[in-house]
């Protein structure tokens, strides 16, 4: 049984730790395929890597319905950790989630089961936060779209492979759409709905 | 100890998350007028709430903040905004635009071009464009929906058969990445361009109506006209009178009670820099500009 007290920490500034971590977030969607990295550090319970313990000290709160995937779900150090730091409630429908967290992306649900938001609330939709292995090194993509002048090269070893070829749901559903943050470790990459990936060469 | 009495920045730690997370989705979806949960502020609303929440949730300790009121640095608006976040955020502040990493601006967009280490906030009175078409929320929202902006060419149209050009001269409205029509906010038509492709994010609050929206970077940005009467900027056609720029935007100054004026730019920042680089218009009368400047100022 843990105790509050062997809980890995939040921020050691809460203020000013939101702050950094938020317009790293808010880089990486205004620049989809940048690189944006997180400086500021919170303990991290098992399975959550140093940029999503931020991304959700930063972002969740009581009023942010989570879902997260089975590797997170089964942690208890995981579910108490967001409990006491964040508010945040986590629930089993994804089709409800503000956010889900995945850290197996091998495991990532069919992208339709999570929140697409309406043609007229577009806003009401899931953001998925996915862990991935690298955002400097493997397969290259070429993305285009709004935040992108031309053409952004991304490096990225992801999974599942064909994220890229499944976000394209997103094109014809606009307005309605995921929007995807990728982490791995303090790198943050951001796929909002408008951003078209193609596998360079491919 | 002298704790202060509210947090940095002023707004609560809630309410920053909340309006992150709407401003996060108003960049994923670039026009569209995300609801939130605006708070009141010290100021009452008109005077910029929108812009000042939207300031307040992203705003850092790095951050060097400008704030302009129709492109000047010095109005009562603009100072008490930019008091107000030195007070409470303690940020730098600038009147040089290219120093700036967060401008909040009503009514105008600085006449230098913004760069790519930049965030620009505007403050939004009615963010709503076919508002003043269709006063139902249900039915605009349907509208954006559906994407069915025909009203809006409509009034267009109208300006041209009533006055033969299309008449509106601010809040010019934009068609965004090809998909929604967004109000620029009361900005002149002599500035749209600039939203086009611009490098800056480009963030607009609105307090009152409670609407965070986003125009991304180097996002195509549209000024809604017809092939036989395209969108053209308004540009009064003078010098300004103090810095002699043929190409910045003019406020009308009135110099007495007959009749006199003059033209000088609204941007006080860019008429300045001019000014201190030895450009002089008609009505100058600024010696210790001729003076050498040794170098002090850039």
């Amino acid at each position: 049984m843990t105790t509050i007290a062997e809980l890995p920490p939040g921020f050691v500034d809460k203020v000013l730790s939101a702050q950094s971590t938020f317009r790293s977030v808010m880089d990486a969607m205004a620049r989809p395929g940048s690189v944006q990295r997180i400086v500021p550090m919170a303990g991290t319970p098992a399975t959550m890597m140093r940029g999503t313990a931020a991304i959700a000290l930063t972002l969740f709160d009581h009023d942010t319905p989570l879902w997260l995937d089975a590797r997170m779900s089964e942690s208890s150090d995981v579910l108490k950790w967001l409990k006491f730091h964040t508010g945040a409630p986590v629930i089993q429908d994804s089709a409800i989630a503000a956010f889900a967290l995945i850290s197996d992306g091998g495991a990532l649900p069919a992208l339709e089961r999570f929140a697409l938001g309406t043609n007229e609330y577009p806003d009401r939709s899931t953001t998925v936060i996915i862990q991935v292995d690298s955002l400097d090194a493997g397969r290259s993509f070429e993305l285009r779209g709004p935040g992108i002048d031309g053409v952004a090269t991304l490096q990225a070893s992801i999974k599942p492979f064909d994220l890229f070829e499944r976000l394209r749901f997103n094109e014809p559903l606009f307005p309605r759409g995921i929007d995807v943050v990728l982490v791995a470790d303090d790198a943050v990459v951001a796929i909002p709905r408008t951003t078209r990936v193609m596998s360079k060469g491919g | 100890m002298n704790a202060p009495a509210y947090n940095f920045a002023y707004l609560d730690e809630q309410t920053k998350r909340m309006i992150r997370r709407a401003i996060l989705k108003a960049i994923a979806i670039p026009g569209y007028q995300v609801p939130f949960a605006s708070r009141e502020m010290p100021m009452p609303y008109g005077w910029g709430t929108g812009g000042v929440q939207v300031t307040a949730a992203i705003l850092g300790p790095q951050d060097v903040l400008k704030v302009i009121d129709q492109g000047s640095d010095d109005t009562t608006n603009a100072i008490s905004i930019r008091k107000f976040f030195a007070k409470t955020a303690g940020v730098a502040t600038t009147t040089a635009t290219e120093d700036a990493t967060v401008i909040q601006t009503r009514h105008r967009i600085p006449e230098a071009a913004l760069h790519a280490n930049q965030v620009l906030v505007y403050q939004v009175p009615i963010p709503e464009p076919l508002r003043f078409l269709e006063p139902r929320e249900t039915e605009t929202r349907r509208m954006h929906a559906l994407a069915e902006y025909g009203l809006m060419h409509v009034k267009l149209y109208e300006d041209i058969a009533r006055f033969g050009h299309i008449a509106t001269a601010y809040a010019y409205p934009v068609k965004v990445n090809a998909r929604y029509v967004m109000d620029p906010s009361p900005t002149p038509k002599f500035d749209n361009p600039k939203m086009d492709n611009c490098p800056a994010l480009q963030l607009f609050g609105a307090g009152r109506e409670k609407r965070i929206y986003a125009i991304p970077p180097y996002t195509k940005v549209v000024s809604l006209d017809f092939e036989d009467h395209p969108f053209e900027p308004y540009r009064f056609n003078a010098p300004c009178a103090l810095c002699a720029a043929e190409n910045s935007y003019l406020d009308e100054i009135v110099t007495d009670d007959k009749g006199s004026r003059m033209f000088v730019c609204s941007d006080t920042d860019y008429c300045e820099g001019r000014q201190a680089a030895g450009h002089h218009g008609a009505l100058s009368a600024a010696p210790y500009k001729d003076k050498a400047q040794g170098g002090a100022n850039g």
